[in-house]
């Protein structure tokens, strides 16, 4: 590790085809998993710092792209990053390298940490904790999810389609799979249909209709 | 051998249909959970902590700690392992063909259902969590008396983190921590 660490920065200039070693990349995004707490976009800031500025491997703009992609894709958001820039430099196989490389550590970390725990589960004090822990997650999900209805319920169908997926979810036994694939289904649905632009419409008179209101 | 095949397939498929990132992967355990005997809610509630609390992506500590509970050390493996491969199939593909989303209309259009829903699917996850701590889903059933329907101090506990974590940018893990401390303290 330590000799990847030595490389003279800021010395190469960014070229048409950056090379990395398949250990390269495998070192160097292991470190980016071992060192981003969280996942998903705090994540970012140390591929930026890893990839972009040290490695000069991609572009920064290039970077966000994939990004943006690895949302509106299944699959973990950064473990879909770390395959994109290693397809891109060492093709198929440095895009398995890399991802493998991004969950080496949690792999090796949440073992051990689950194989500590085991032995001590049944410890009164590690239950009160776990107790409180819990509640802590109660809060960390729901405040998730205002993240998620900030930028993902729009309208009335949104809030149609949220209630669908909780009541389904929460009350029936059927697979999230089912969820996401009927999801799929109205939205394209809604969107062909006119639904939205009717729904559009009537949102965009509203606001007319609150701006004649105003003196 | 059958768990491990079964492991595979189930986080194999939860990969595939996980949109969205780390969180989008918990509706698809709590439904496992449900399933299988490999782990349970309260369990899985216990990852989430260890997965926010633990450097790495959330969504890969969880698979890593689900399939540990579910098979030992070669579940942990195997179940990440499966969580990424439809990954590196959809991105390789898309490097290929140099496709972005959003450049599609339909994938546009797919989104505006999608996210709402994940965002139901997420809600539902945690509403599991809650039955596990604020709500007594069985008290309140046994005696209809609204004031059972709440764990009280648990109440109060996740008020307070709830609001600090909308007011301020601190660490997840800090809130983890500092509900560990409360746990103990007030022998939640």
């Amino acid at each position: 590790m330590d000799a990847h660490d030595a490389q003279p920065e800021g010395e190469q200039a960014p070229e048409e085809t950056p090379r990395a070693s398949l250990a390269d990349l495998f070192v160097t995004f292991a470190r980016i998993g071992l060192f981003t707490f969280g996942g998903g976009y705090a994540m970012l800031p140390m591929l930026q710092t890893e990839v972009v500025e040290r490695r000069r491997w991609v572009g920064e703009s290039e970077l966000l792209n994939y990004y943006a992609v690895g949302q509106c894709t299944p699959g973990i958001i950064s473990v879909n990053a770390a395959t994109f820039v290693g397809y891109r430099l060492r093709g198929v196989v440095g895009g398995v390298v890399a991802t493998l490389g991004v969950v080496f550590p949690s792999v090796v970390l949440i073992t051990l940490i689950a194989l500590f725990l085991e032995r001590v589960v049944d410890h009164p004090i590690v239950q009160h904790a776990f107790a409180g822990v819990r509640v802590a997650v109660a809060a960390l999900m729901l405040q998730a999810i205002v993240k998620l209805w900030k930028t993902g319920v729009r309208d009335v169908f949104g809030v149609f389609v949220f209630a669908l997926g909780f009541a389904v979810a929460a009350f029936t036994e059927l697979s999230p799979v089912i969820v996401v694939l009927s999801a799929i289904a109205l939205g394209l649905i809604a969107n062909h249909s006119g639904l939205v632009r009717h729904l559009k419409q009537s949102r965009d008179d509203e606001r007319v209709r609150d701006q004649e209101k105003r003196p | 051998m059958k768990t491990l095949a079964l492991l595979c397939f189930e986080f194999f498929k939860t990969g595939l249909f996980a949109v969205g990132g780390g969180m989008a992967t918990l509706p698809f355990l709590y439904d496992m959970a449900a399933r299988y005997p490999w782990f349970s809610a309260r369990q899985l509630t216990d990852m989430i902590a260890i997965s926010e609390a633990t450097p790495g992506p959330i969504g890969v500590n969880m698979a890593t700690y689900a399939g540990f509970t579910a098979a030992g050390v070669p579940g942990g493996i195997l179940a990440t392992l499966a969580l990424v491969a439809p990954a590196i199939a959809i991105i390789t593909c898309m490097a290929r063909f140099l496709a972005s989303c959003g450049a599609n209309q339909n994938v546009e259009f797919a989104f505006y259902g999608l996210r709402p829903a994940v965002t139901g699917l997420i809600a539902a996850a945690t509403f599991e969590v809650f039955k596990l701590t604020i709500l007594r889903p069985d008290a309140f059933g046994q005696t209809g008396g609204l004031s059972r329907l709440f764990d009280w101090g648990a109440l109060v506990l996740f008020a307070v983190v709830f609001v600090a974590l909308m007011k301020t940018r601190l660490h997840p893990a800090l809130f983890i921590a500092l509900g560990a401390a409360a746990g103990v303290l007030f022998d939640l």
